[in-house]
C-alpha cells in the first residue's frame, strides 16, 4: 500500500510539495531550508509538477508573491527559516489579514544576532500572533503528513488562514529517517482542488484585494480573523481524523506520551519530543511516573484542552527553544501557564530555556529536568521558575 | 486603436472610476485612467498597486476606483505583488484552469518612493525575472502621502520635509536618481518616460505600447503634486507643458535598446520657468543663490546631451553598422 522510503525532513517536505503539486512556488534559499526549494526546481525542469516555480529576489518578494499568486486563484507555497521569515514579516501579517491559505515550510532556525544556522524555535515564536496557523513536526515522517494536511485545513472556508508547518533544522530536515509516504494518487484525492469562492483571476468578477481599512473597519476584519483562529481548532481534528482513516497515523492538538498516569510531565514541540520519550522510558523502566505532553498546533493555542491533559499531575516543566528576552518566561510557558490559570488549575511549573542556536540537548539534560521535577514534588517548593538547560553559567 | 483623444474618450470605457480622494490639481489619476484606457477593452486586467497616496485614495473600504480586478499589499512589493499573480496566470492558463480565449494582463503602480526607493530591489527582481507585466511608476517627486519627505527622485535643491532648506544647507544637496536608465539596464524590450498631462498621446501611445509588449515592460511618469511642489492646482496643464520644455523631463522611450526621443521642444525653454512657480524651489531665487541654478541648468543640459547622444548612438543606420 503506502511506500517505505528513507529521507530527510527537507526531502520529505519536498516531496510533499511535489505530490501537493501548487500552481505557483515562490521561495529564496537559506540555510536549514534551502533543500526545499532547490529539490523542488528539479521537480519543475524535469515536469514532474504543473507548478510555476518563482525564483524570487528575496524573501520579502518571496511572500509578496505567494500572496499576489494565492489571490489569483491559485495555490501558492514557500519555504524558509530564521532570517528569511523575519525578512517576510510584514508581508506575514498581510498575507493572515486578507485571509490568503498560503502553506509554508518553516525550517526552525536560530534568528540572527549574531548571526546562527542552527535549530531554535525564535523564527517561529517571533510570528507567533501573526495570524498564521502553526503546526510543529517531532520527526520527517510528521512534517510530511503535517503539509498533506495543510491545504485541508488552511483552504476551509471556516478558516481560510495561511499555515506553517514547522519541523527543527539540521536536527531532521538533514537526518535521513524511514518514513512512509502515501501514493500520488491518493495525495492529490485527499489534498483535493483548490477553488477560491473569489479571486483576481476570475475576469467575470473583478475584486478589489488590500484596501485602506479605517477606525470603522479594521477593528471588525480583525475580529474575524480571531474567530477564524478559533474555527481551525475544529477543522484541525476533523480533517486529522479522516487522514488517520487514510494512513492509519493518528494526529490531534498534542500527543500524550504517557501522560495519563503520569505524575510529572515535559511539554515541549518538534524534535526534542524524540529524546523526551526515550527519557520517558528508561525512567518509566525505574518506576519513576514521568510523561510528556508534545505540542504540535501551537496556533491556534489548544489552551483549555492542553490545561485538562495536564490537569492531574504533580509537577511540570515547558521546555521553551527559544528565550523570550522578556525576564519571565518563554512563549510556550506563558501560553500554559496562562491555560492553567484560566482553567483554575494549580499545578506547579517550571520553565526550561533551551538548544538555543543549535545547542545539543542531551537525554542526560532531560533526565535532569525530571529530577527537579521530583525534586519540587517531593519539596512541595518552587524556586526560580525561569531556569536555563544546557548553557554554561560564565 | 491609433490616438483620436475624443475618439478614446468617447469609445473606451474608464476603468478608474471618479470619486477617489486624490487631491485637485493632482497629476496622478487623469494618467492613471490614460494609461488604464489604453487597455484593449475586450481584455481584463489585474492593478496592483504600493501603498502611497494613489492607493490610499482609490481604495478605501468598502469603496474602490478601480473597475478591474485589484490588490494592494504593501509599499515596497508591488512588482513581487505582481509576479505572483503574473506566476498565477501563466500556471492556471498553462493547466487549463482559466479560460483560454480570455486575456488578463498585468499593471503594477507604484510611487518614486516605492519604485526609486524601497521598491527598487522588488521591482528590479520582477523585471529581472521576465515576468508578463507593465510596471508603471508615477513619479511625484517624494513621498507625498506622509507629507512630502525627500525621495531619491526628489529633485536637486528641493525643498521637502526631511530637506528642508535651512540657513546651512539649502534643500536637498544631491541630483536626482535616473530610474528609466536603471530599468534599461536590465535590457528590457519597452521603457519610456512620459508625462500624465498636456501630452495625452505620448502617454497612450506609450501605454498601448508597454502594455501589449510581451515580458516586463517600464513607464516612468511624470505626475505633478499641487501640495508638495507648491503650485496653484489650476497650473496642472503649464507644470507638465514647463517640465518637458525645459527639458528637465525628457519624453522618450528604447525598444530593445534603440533609444527615442518623443518630444523635442522647439525652443528649449530655461530651467528658471519650470522652477519659478513651485514654492519647493523658492529659496533658489534668493539673491546669493543663483549658483544653484546654474547647476541645475548643468545637470539638464547634461543629462538632456547625453540623450540625444544616445538616440543617434543607437538609431536604426547606426545599429546596422555595427
Ligand atoms: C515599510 C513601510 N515604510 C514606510 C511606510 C510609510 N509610507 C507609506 S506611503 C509612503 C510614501 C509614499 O511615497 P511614494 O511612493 O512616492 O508615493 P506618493 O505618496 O508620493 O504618491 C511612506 C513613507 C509604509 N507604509 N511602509
Ligand atoms: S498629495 Fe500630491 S500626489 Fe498626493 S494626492 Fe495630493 S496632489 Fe496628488
Ligand atoms: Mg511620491
Amino acid at each position: 500500500m503506502s511506500i517505505r522510503e528513507r529521507l530527510s525532513g527537507n526531502e520529505a517536505a519536498a516531496t510533499a510539495m511535489k505530490q501537493i503539486n501548487p500552481d505557483v512556488v515562490a521561495a529564496f534559499p537559506i540555510t536549514p531550508s534551502t533543500e526545499i526549494p532547490q529539490y523542488f526546481s528539479t521537480f519543475v525542469s524535469n515536469g514532474t509538477v504543473d507548478t510555476n516555480f518563482v525564483a524570487v529576489e528575496s524573501e520579502h518578494s518571496a511572500m509578496s508573491a505567494c500572496i499576489g499568486a494565492e489571490a489569483a486563484g491559485a495555490r501558492a507555497m514557500t519555504a524558509t527559516s530564521a532570517n528569511g521569515l523575519s525578512l517576510m514579516w510584514e508581508m506575514i501579517y498581510i498575507a493572515s489579514s486578507l485571509r490568503l491559505p498560503i502553506v509554508m515550510s518553516l525550517v526552525n532556525r536560530a534568528v540572527s544576532g549574531p548571526l546562527n544556522i542552527h535549530c531554535d524555535h525564535s523564527d517561529a515564536m517571533g510570528v507567533r500572533d501573526s495570524g498564521w496557523i502553526m503546526l510543529f513536526s517531532e520527526n520527517n515522517q510528521e512534517a510530511y503528513d503535517n503539509l498533506l494536511m495543510a491545504h485541508r485545513i488552511a483552504e476551509h472556508k471556516d478558516v481560510l488562514l495561511p499555515l506553517m508547518v514547522c519541523q527543527d533544522g539540521f536536527i531532521t530536515s538533514h537526518s535521513i529517517e524511514n518514513i512512509e509516504l502515501l501514493e500520488d494518487d491518493k495525495v492529490k484525492e485527499f489534498v483535493g482542488t483548490y477553488k477560491p469562492e473569489h479571486y483576481l483571476l476570475n475576469s467575470e468578477e473583478p475584486i478589489a484585494v488590500g484596501p485602506l481599512d479605517v477606525q470603522a473597519y479594521l477593528f471588525e476584519h480583525k475580529r474575524q480573523q480571531a474567530e477564524a483562529m478559533r474555527n481551525a481548532k475544529k477543522v484541525i481534528l476533523e480533517v486529522s481524523k479522516e487522514f488517520e482513516k487514510l494512513t492509519g497515523r493518528s494526529y490531534s492538538f498534542f500527543e500524550e506520551y504517557r501522560l495519563e498516569d503520569a505524575e510529572i510531565a515535559i511539554v515541549c514541540m518538534n524534535s526534542t519530543a524524540g529524546t523526551t520519550k526515550f527519557v520517558v522510558d528508561a525512567l518509566r523502566n525505574q518506576g519513576i511516573k514521568a510523561g510528556l505532553l508534545k505540542v504540535r498546533v501551537f496556533r491556534p493555542f489548544p489552551a483549555e484542552e492542553i490545561a485538562s491533559a495536564l490537569s492531574h499531575l504533580k509537577a511540570v516543566a515547558v521546555l521553551d527553544k527559544a528565550d523570550s528576552l522578556n525576564a519571565a518566561g518563554g512563549a510556550l510557558y506563558e501560553d500554559i501557564t496562562s491555560a492553567m490559570y484560566i482553567a483554575q488549575k494549580q499545578v506547579p511549573m517550571i520553565n526550561y530555556v533551551y538548544g538555543i542556536g543549535g545547542r545539543d540537548t542531551t537525554s542526560k539534560e532531560i533526565e535532569s529536568v525530571y529530577t527537579d521535577l521530583q525534586k519540587i514534588v517531593s519539596t512541595g517548593k518552587l524556586e526560580n521558575p525561569y531556569r536555563y538547560l544546557g548553557v554554561r553559567s560564565k | 486603436m491609433p490616438y483620436n483623444l475624443k475618439e478614446i474618450i468617447a469609445e473606451k470605457p474608464v476603468r478608474f472610476t471618479a470619486g477617489h480622494r486624490m487631491c485637485a490639481g493632482c497629476g496622478c489619476p487623469p494618467a492613471m485612467r490614460m494609461i488604464l484606457r489604453a487597455l484593449h477593452p475586450e481584455d481584463h486586467a489585474v492593478v496592483s498597486v504600493a501603498t502611497g497616496c494613489m492607493e490610499v485614495s482609490t481604495f478605501i473600504y468598502p469603496y474602490t476606483s478601480w473597475t478591474d480586478s485589484f490588490i494592494h499589499t504593501a509599499f515596497e512589493c508591488s512588482a513581487a505583488t505582481m509576479s505572483g499573480v503574473e506566476a498565477a496566470y501563466q500556471s492556471m492558463k498553462k493547466q487549463g484552469k482559466l479560460p483560454q480565449d480570455k486575456n488578463t494582463k498585468f499593471l503594477a503602480f507604484g510611487g518614486d518612493g516605492g519604485t526609486y526607493d524601497i521598491g527598487l530591489q522588488s521591482l528590479s527582481g520582477a523585471m529581472e525575472r521576465g515576468h508578463d507585466m507593465v510596471y508603471v511608476c508615477y513619479d511625484n517627486g517624494a513621498y507625498m502621502n506622509t507629507g512630502i519627505q525627500r525621495s531619491s527622485a526628489t529633485p536637486h535643491f528641493a525643498d521637502t520635509t526631511t530637506s528642508p532648506a535651512g540657513k546651512v544647507i539649502p534643500g536637498k544637496m544631491q541630483p536626482r536618481k535616473d530610474l528609466t536608465e536603471i530599468l534599461e539596464a536590465h535590457h528590457l524590450p519597452y521603457v519610456a518616460q512620459t508625462i500624465g498631462v498636456n501630452n495625452f498621446k505620448d502617454l497612450y501611445e506609450k501605454a498601448e505600447k508597454a502594455i501589449y509588449t510581451e515580458g516586463p515592460t517600464f513607464l516612468n511618469v511624470l505626475a505633478p503634486c499641487p501640495r508638495g511642489w507648491g503650485y496653484p492646482t489650476d497650473m496642472l496643464m503649464q507644470i507638465n507643458k514647463l517640465a518637458i520644455d525645459t527639458c528637465y523631463w525628457p519624453l522618450y522611450e528604447i525598444e530593445n535598446g534603440v533609444y527615442k526621443i518623443t518630444y523635442k521642444p522647439a525652443k528649449k525653454l530655461p530651467i528658471e520657468e519650470f522652477l519659478k512657480p513651485q514654492k519647493r524651489f523658492k529659496h533658489l531665487f534668493q539673491p546669493g543663490n543663483e549658483w544653484m541654478i546654474e547647476a541645475f541648468q548643468k545637470e539638464v543640459d547634461d543629462r538632456w546631451e547625453k540623450l540625444l547622444q544616445l538616440e543617434k548612438a543607437t538609431s536604426e543606420p547606426n545599429a546596422e553598422a555595427k
